[in-house]
């Protein structure tokens, strides 16, 4: 047994509305950089549909992830190191920008400064890579709320392997929103697919991060992961990834993309594993067993010799108690409600998804209000909106089981508790029939319903007495380089000169210039100017004694 | 020892350029490996355009790869070896031209599909800098020149490895002698110079990534973990490890916990 702690998520699909709040807090912090302008490290995707990019579950096309060989031993789809190195002049898997996105944004400037004339101007969508206007036929979100799905949808790969038809009908359409960030596998495949080594996961949570001074423009990673959470920064030729937000994570604060959700439905803890077992777990014959094997390398931080094992490989004590806290151990493992994404690319991932429920189609909405009839529930779950068999094919390798087990779970703890809610005679039956005890049922109640700050992020802080060097690390993920500045040295010479959308008002509004043109244009501040009168209505007393100070 | 008959041009070119050149190929390595290892990269444009890359990239680089190859054997092996191994010079020529032929082509080729490549797509001419234009036209000028060159000796009329070959290996054992080069074709003399220039634009330039072979990939183990503190490898493949596994954290354990202080402890 070899214990190494790692930060994990878990989404609760139940929760979520599609708001993109997550995506654009994040792609604020991170990615509104050139050469990053079509990277979304978190986007959310309706589902059924084909993602971002597009199709990427289907590895069949981009040969992502791993598979076992004929004799049942782990290897990338994509070939291992010597294939790779025979195709480094050209990666055959990797998508194009036009699978992503041309990024846009659109010739404001056009709107205020266009001549007086008979036609209203109009603001073109102006490519941000190149420059040139574009006609816009893909985007981000381009099938949000199933737009177009008789177009889109019915292309998604994950009705591949199921019964089910694409729901066209209005009364029986169905979608489900999936947000989806960097999985930081336990087993990545970009890390196996880096030919340079600049990919690792870092020993003290297992965030998988690219070291921006190693990486050398191969894009094995990018095609590698069969999630598509690697980008290539065609601006610096580097790959980038979400991070984890690990400088927000060092300091014991969630992601942006946590901190900012709406629905509240991240959980942020860390986990144990046993990295000893990791290529074994990863090796299980059948697809369908990869969760369970992916499960029993989750260690029980409470379990005495677990413990013991994990002082001694270093694993400080305040992050053992936060993994006894942690809710992705809890709803992952111990109530087995929440499931991982695609667990049949053999990457371990450990973002974790609760599936949704939805409502029920031909039994009626009796089953949670009144309780429901005992003998229809099970069936009742089969005969919700959203299939089973589809919901299987995105978080359960297509097993049907997993699904059913945690959404007969989450019906039990809406029934269980509304009896409690409402002074009912409280029913442990309802518990043992989904296969847990009254208090866990309560216990998930608190982490999945009530959901307090501090029960969805037990976040651990690093230890920075035994790591002095943060400093001299400073810059290595890679945002000192915003917008193709010139690094030191040589990279004045090789940092590309491209034609700027934004006719670099952008560049001098951050720098406080004052320039003549465009809807960035900026005044010089008034001096009067308080942002406090704004706020309140002040007392002139309390104006006029400031007056005095300055 | 440089001989008294040979002009101050021919000097400079054949005795001085080179060295010069060297140094600053070499010199700019260091101080680039030292000071920008960001920079250092392929810059790739394939995400920006796959369908000419595919073959164009493909073809250059495997074009690329050859000819050095056969530079490699037509300068540092010496004719007397081939002939020892019973290799007679009539054999040699024909394989050194059908090669030379055969790998010129394909750089030809390949270059010329890249170039038109970048031109002709706004999105790869939008990430070429001034740097790599520069690099483009050398590369572009010792490309033509090599290939002309080959064609030009078609007829085995240059003897270049009775001059140019051992003219070069002169160079590395630091004894020059420009008489080699005065007799032979003027398209092997300006081909000769002009690619100084291309080594010494090298480390400053995209050219770099020829640097970053990355040799050890296939005995790395597949999953690469890396502690705060830098030095110790891991242990298994899939990042597991012995019993005995030293760690770099200390254990901080409840029992002490003045043990290790710090202000930031607490969880």
């Amino acid at each position: 047994m070899k214990v190494r702690a790692q930060m994990g998520m878990v989404m609760n699909l139940d929760k979520c509305i599609g708001c993109h709040t997550c995506s654009v807090t994040c792609k604020n912090v991170w990615t509104n950089r050139r050469g990053t302008e079509y990277v979304w490290f978190n986007n959310v995707e309706t589902k059924p549909g084909r993602g971002y990019p597009v199709d990427y579950e289907d590895q069949a096309k981009w040969k992502g992830g791993w598979e076992l060989d004929r004799r049942g031993k782990l290897k990338l789809k994509a070939g291992g190191p010597l294939r790779k190195l025979a195709s480094i002049f050209y990666n055959p898997d990797l998508p194009e920008l036009d699978a992503y996105y041309d990024p846009w944004t659109y010739d404001y400037d056009k709107l205020i400064s266009s001549p007086a004339s008979d036609q209203q101007p109009v603001a073109r969508p102006k490519s941000q890579v190149t420059g040139d206007s574009l006609d816009l036929n893909w985007g981000p979100n381009w099938e949000d709320d199933l737009a177009g799905s008789a177009e889109h949808a019915v292309h998604d790969p994950n009705f591949r392997n199921i019964q089910e038809e694409v729901r066209q009908g209005f009364e029986e359409t169905f979608m489900v929103y999936l947000p989806r960030i960097c999985e930081h596998c336990v087993n990545p495949a970009c890390v196996a697919s880096c030919p340079s080594g600049a990919m690792y996961k870092r020993e003290e949570d297992g965030i998988v991060l690219v070291d921006q001074e190693a990486c050398r423009s191969w894009r094995f990673c990018v095609s590698g992961c069969p999630y598509k959470k690697v980008y290539f920064n065609w601006n610096t030729g580097k790959a980038e990834k979400c991070n984890f937000c690990f400088p927000r994570i060092e300091a014991g604060m969630p992601t942006v993309c946590s901190e900012t959700c709406v629905g509240r439905l991240r959980h942020l803890g860390v986990v144990l594993i046993d990295t000893d077992r990791v290529e074994a777990a990863a090796s299980v014959a059948d697809d369908k067993d990869l969760l369970d094997a992916q499960l029993d390398l989750m260690l029980d931080p409470d379990d005495p010799e677990v413990r013991e094992q994990a002082l001694r490989d270093g694993i400080p004590a305040d992050w053992l108690d936060a993994a006894s806290n942690s809710p992705v151990y809890a709803m992952a493992k111990k109530w087995r409600i929440a499931l991982p994404l695609h667990p049949e690319y053999r990457t371990l991932p450990m973002v974790w998804y609760v599936p949704p429920l939805s409502p029920i189609e031909s039994v009626g909405a009796e089953l949670i209000r009144d309780g429901g009839d005992e003998e229809n529930i099970f069936a009742a779950i089969d005969q919700m909106r959203i299939p089973i068999g589809y919901l299987a094919s995105i978080l359960a390798a297509g097993d049907p089981e997993p699904v059913r087990l945690s959404l007969e779970r989450l019906v039990a703890m809406r029934r269980y508790m509304r009896d409690v809610n409402l002074g009912n005679e409280v029913r442990p039956s309802i518990a043992t029939e989904a296969g847990m005890e009254p208090h866990e049922l309560e216990e998930m109640f608190r982490m999945v319903a009530i959901g307090d700050y501090d029960d969805r992020y037990v976040i651990p802080r690093r230890h920075g007495e035994v790591s002095p060097d943060a400093f001299t690390a400073q810059g290595s993920c890679g945002i000192d380089f915003a917008n193709g500045a010139p690094v030191p040295g040589v990279g004045a010479m090789t940092g590309v000169d491209a034609p700027d959308p934004y006719g670099g008002a952008l560049a001098s509004a951050s720098s406080g210039e004052v320039t003549e043109r465009g809807a960035l244009a900026q005044e010089a501040p008034d001096p009067e100017f308080d942002i406090r009168d704004l706020l309140v209505k002040r007392h002139p007393a309390e104006t006029a004694g400031e007056g005095d100070h300055a | 020892m440089i001989a008294l008959a040979t002009s101050t041009l021919s000097v400079a070119a054949y005795s001085i350029l080179p060295y010069v050149a060297l140094s600053i190929g070499i010199g700019g390595l260091i101080w680039r490996r030292k000071t920008d290892r960001f920079g250092w990269t392929a810059r790739s444009t394939e995400l920006l355009e796959n369908k000419v890359l595919r073959f164009a990239s493909v073809l250059f680089h495997l074009g690329v790869l050859a000819a050095i190859g056969g530079h490699v054997l037509g300068i540092l092996i010496p004719q007397s070896f081939t002939e020892a191994v019973g290799l007679s010079d009539e054999a040699y020529h024909v394989l050194a031209v059908v090669g030379g032929i055969t790998a010129g082509a394909a750089v030809v080729i390949g270059f010329a599909a890249l170039m038109y490549r970048r031109i002709k797509f706004p999105r790869v001419r939008v990430t070429t800098t001034r740097m790599d234009v520069v690099t483009f036209v050398v590369l572009g000028v010792a490309i033509a020149s090599g290939m002309l060159a080959t064609l030009i000796n078609i007829p085995d009329s240059v003897h270049y490895r009775e001059s140019v070959a051992p003219y070069f290996r002169q160079i590395f054992v630091l004894n020059p002698d420009p008489e080699l080069m005065e007799g032979v074709n003027w398209i092997f003399q300006f081909h000769v110079t002009f690619v100084w220039f291309l080594y010494a634009l090298w480390p400053f330039s995209r050219l770099i990534h020829a640097f970053t072979v990355p040799v050890g990939y296939p005995l790395r183990s597949p999953i690469v973990y890396r502690p705060r503190k830098a030095g110790r490898p891991q242990t298994g493949k899939f990042g597991g490890g012995s019993p005995d596994y030293s760690p770099s954290i200390p254990a901080v354990t409840k029992a002490t916990p003045e043990g290790s202080g710090g202000p930031d402890q607490g969880s």
